[in-house]
């Protein structure tokens, strides 16, 4: 596809469309790490709830300041009421932020039976996979997901919208990955390499892998030492009653977010790098057939003065910079220069969202000016929101 | 500061780890450093971690794999060679290099072990993917990691996991020396750890004048302290000065520039300023003071810290393999320590 020499004008994302849309029942906002991700889902959020939606928010790990304009003051894994939402539609806000070690411990409690809980819990290899290993938000985001997703079936429930934040992973994909990296490692020959000799009683359990066993285990042997090899195997054998229970909801939710109702929000700021992870993210959610709903592109440059161009300010600062003039010709200089950077930045910003829409076209996208200060209480993120809807 | 130039606090390191909020442009620091260290003349190894190609984008080569290439030759003989250091990669090397365990190895992959240890175990990842720059940095030219030869490398920079994750993928070893609690990991584990916590190392935070960037640089400069490792400079990047004086920002903020006056002004160099504009441009200019005054509160919490802080400008282009070297002149005054002969 070869990108036209007249840039269509991409289609915009109505975005209080979708909110009020009754089917929608998840919004997933993915993208580069600090492109105002977990301020959009927030601001999502409370725009919604304020036009009747019952809405939790899934953040992952949100800056604090943010957290704290939520109601958010600790971080104990568990839906909060936000105060000082406006309820007059009959909607609500809730918020969490995940607590990706409470989550797996609370898996754990709940599939496993007491005593073998216990000894997981307890076992080191376990202590390091719950809070350091690399993909253990991912999966714990998905379980968390599906978890507020079972609660909003109920018919009292709480929520009847999701707004979920994705983990700031190495790549935005990690977190589509998640089951099927789970799937394909309870499925794989290691895992049973590793469970046999508890299954089948020693070493007959091991035929089944042939010659070359004995290598492998005293490889792992020589290379993790044996007490770490016993402590892994010891893990694997405690959390085997309970993955399968673990890998069908990873799935379930899997194919959730394939589900119409989920909408998956691109959400990028106006540079180069992140635009360009967007349309990586893009074309592996079309890919995956997941339903995309559209790109915000957060963080435009605002211009407020029409009618002069860059080059004509420019110039005529420089007129007003020769002729050696009192103070107000300075301050007049000095304007017309900020006024012609701010419009080249936002003729460059535009031209790279122009860009990325030249080579995605029809897909939907919403451009958010930049706001003069953080976002830190609700109001702001009520300007967000605003902004987010195009008005 | 004197005119003189002085070794910044960092003059012994070698491994420069280059750190920072997504977005604050950390990949095009690491890469004007590595081109700043470079020009000493040197032989610089530039590396990546998470696969994203970041390096090559910015210099406009083809994309790295796990091979070490070289990205840039420089006229005065120093060059920089790019990696993207992939773990499973770098896994096999290492049970190569210290275990030769020939059959048995083919058979860990074979098994699964190597797909187990480089994506689901804990941490295994980063111990792999910064034991490929411990052996980079300790590798002789005589393709030994010991002995009397001299290192291939003078110097190593990393692009690092951004800000929020840096400490736990830095003190990942520690936690690992932890968990394996003797045998061949464990020493290995404690030999990278003793490197990133010597004289050897240093983690540069690139941040922008903004709050979160900030506020996350504030935490992670705490957090490598008390890890016991070096954070070197806070690299402020995408400064813009501003384009009033103090009097005028302060009276653009209160809403007080003159406004009829600026009018004249603009009326007599030939403008026709309506009302509308002049209004436009005053709203503009009132922005541009309360960005400023944003800046400079961020900029006070960072000096609190203590760090020497380097500024690059904003390229009004963007960045492009020419503009990349612009930053890295600007980098060699406060970053790069003077060559043994250089010094007086």
């Amino acid at each position: 596809m070869s990108p036209g020499p007249v840039a269509k004008q991409a289609p915009a994302l109505d975005v209080d469309a979708l909110l009020a849309d009754p089917e929608t029942s998840i919004i997933v906002c993915c993208g580069a790490g600090g492109v105002g991700k977990t301020t959009t889902a927030a601001a999502l959020g409370l725009r919604a709830a304020e036009a009747g939606r019952r809405v939790v928010v899934l953040t992952i790990d949100p800056a604090r300041r943010l957290a704290q304009s939520l109601g958010l003051t600790e971080l104990d894994n568990t839906p909060r009421p936000v105060t000082d939402v406006d309820g007059s539609a009959g909607g609500s806000l809730h918020a969490m932020m995940l607590d990706m070690k409470r989550t797996f411990d609370e898996v754990v409690l709940a599939h496993a039976d007491p005593d073998k809980a216990e000894q997981i819990l307890a076992n080191p290899f376990y202590v390091a996979v719950s809070s350091s290993f690399a993909g253990t938000q991912e999966y714990m985001a998905m379980e968390k997901l599906g978890q507020l997703k079972a609660a909003a079936g109920a018919a009292d429930a709480p929520w009847d919208l999701i707004v979920v934040d994705t983990p700031p992973s190495r790549s935005a994909l990690d977190f589509l990955d998640a089951p099927n990296r789970l799937g394909s490692f309870l499925d794989g020959r290691f895992i049973r390499l590793l469970t046999a000799p508890a299954k089948a009683g020693g070493r007959a359990g091991l035929k089944v892998f042939g010659v070359g066993v004995q290598l492998v285990t005293g490889a792992m042997t020589k290379i993790l030492g044996g007490q770490l090899l016993t402590d892994v195997q010891t893990f694997v054998n405690a959390l085997d009653t309970m993955f399968g229970g673990f890998r069908e909801r990873a799935d379930e939710t899997y194919r959730l977010l394939s589900e119409h109702g989920t909408a998956f929000l691109v959400v990028a700021a106006p540079e180069r790098d992140a635009l360009r992870e967007a349309s990586y993210f893009v074309d592996r959610l079309e890919a995956d057939r997941m339903p995309l709903a559209g790109l915000v592109v957060n963080r435009m440059g605002r211009v407020e003065a029409t009618g002069i161009t860059p080059s004509r300010a420019l110039s005529l600062a420089e007129t007003l910079e020769d002729a050696g003039g009192p103070k107000s010709a300075t301050n007049a200089a000095a304007l017309l220069r900020l006024h012609a950077a701010l419009v080249r930045t936002a003729e460059r910003q535009r031209e790279l969202a122009q860009r990325f829409s030249r080579s995605h076209p029809g897909i939907p996208v919403v451009q958010v000016p930049a706001l003069g200060r953080d976002v830190h209480d609700l109001d702001s993120l009520r300007q967000v929101g605003h902004a987010l809807a195009g008005s | 500061m004197t005119t003189g130039r002085t070794d910044p606090p960092w003059a012994n390191a070698r491994l420069h780890i280059v750190t920072g909020k997504g977005g604050t442009g950390k990949t095009t620091v690491a890469s004007a450093l590595a081109l700043a260290l470079a020009s000493r003349p040197g032989h610089v190894l530039l590396s990546e971690v998470e696969g994203r190609q970041g390096i090559s984008q910015t210099f406009d080569v083809p994309p790295l794999g796990t091979d070490e290439t070289r990205v840039v030759r420089l006229p005065g003989g120093g060059e920089v060679v790019g990696l993207s250091v992939e773990p499973k990669a770098a896994l096999l090397e290492y049970l190569q290099l210290f275990y030769k365990l020939g059959r048995a190895g083919r058979l860990l992959e074979k098994f699964g072990a190597i797909d187990f240890a480089t994506t689901i175990a804990p941490g295994v990842r980063d111990v792999l993917l910064i034991g490929k720059i411990y052996e980079a940095n300790r590798r002789r030219r005589d393709g030994r990691h010991k002995g009397e030869a001299a290192p291939v490398y003078d110097a190593l920079v990393l692009d690092a996991p951004p800000t929020g994750r840096i400490g736990r993928f830095l003190s990942v070893n520690s936690e690992v020396a932890d968990l394996a609690r003797v045998g061949p990991i464990h020493s290995q584990a404690g030999a990278i750890t003793r490197l990133l916590q010597s004289e050897h190392t240093v983690v540069h935070l690139v941040t922008l004048l903004e709050d979160m960037p900030v506020q996350e640089t504030l935490e992670a400069v705490d957090e490598l302290r008390s890890k016991g490792l070096h954070p070197g400079a806070i690299v402020v990047n995408m400064v813009r000065d501003p384009l009033l004086d103090d009097v005028a920002l302060d009276q653009a903020r209160a809403g007080r520039l003159h406004k009829a006056s600026i009018r004249t002004q603009l009326a007599d160099a030939g403008l026709e300023a309506t009302p509308e504009l002049v209004d436009g441009l005053l709203e503009e200019a009132r922005d541009h003071a309360q960005r400023i005054d944003l800046e400079r509160e961020q900029r006070e919490m960072l000096e609190a810290t203590g760090l020497p802080i380097v500024e690059l400008p904003a390229l009004p282009g963007g960045v492009d393999s020419g503009s990349v070297r612009e930053l890295a002149d600007l980098l060699v005054p406060s970053c790069v320590p003077q060559l043994e002969g250089a010094r007086s």
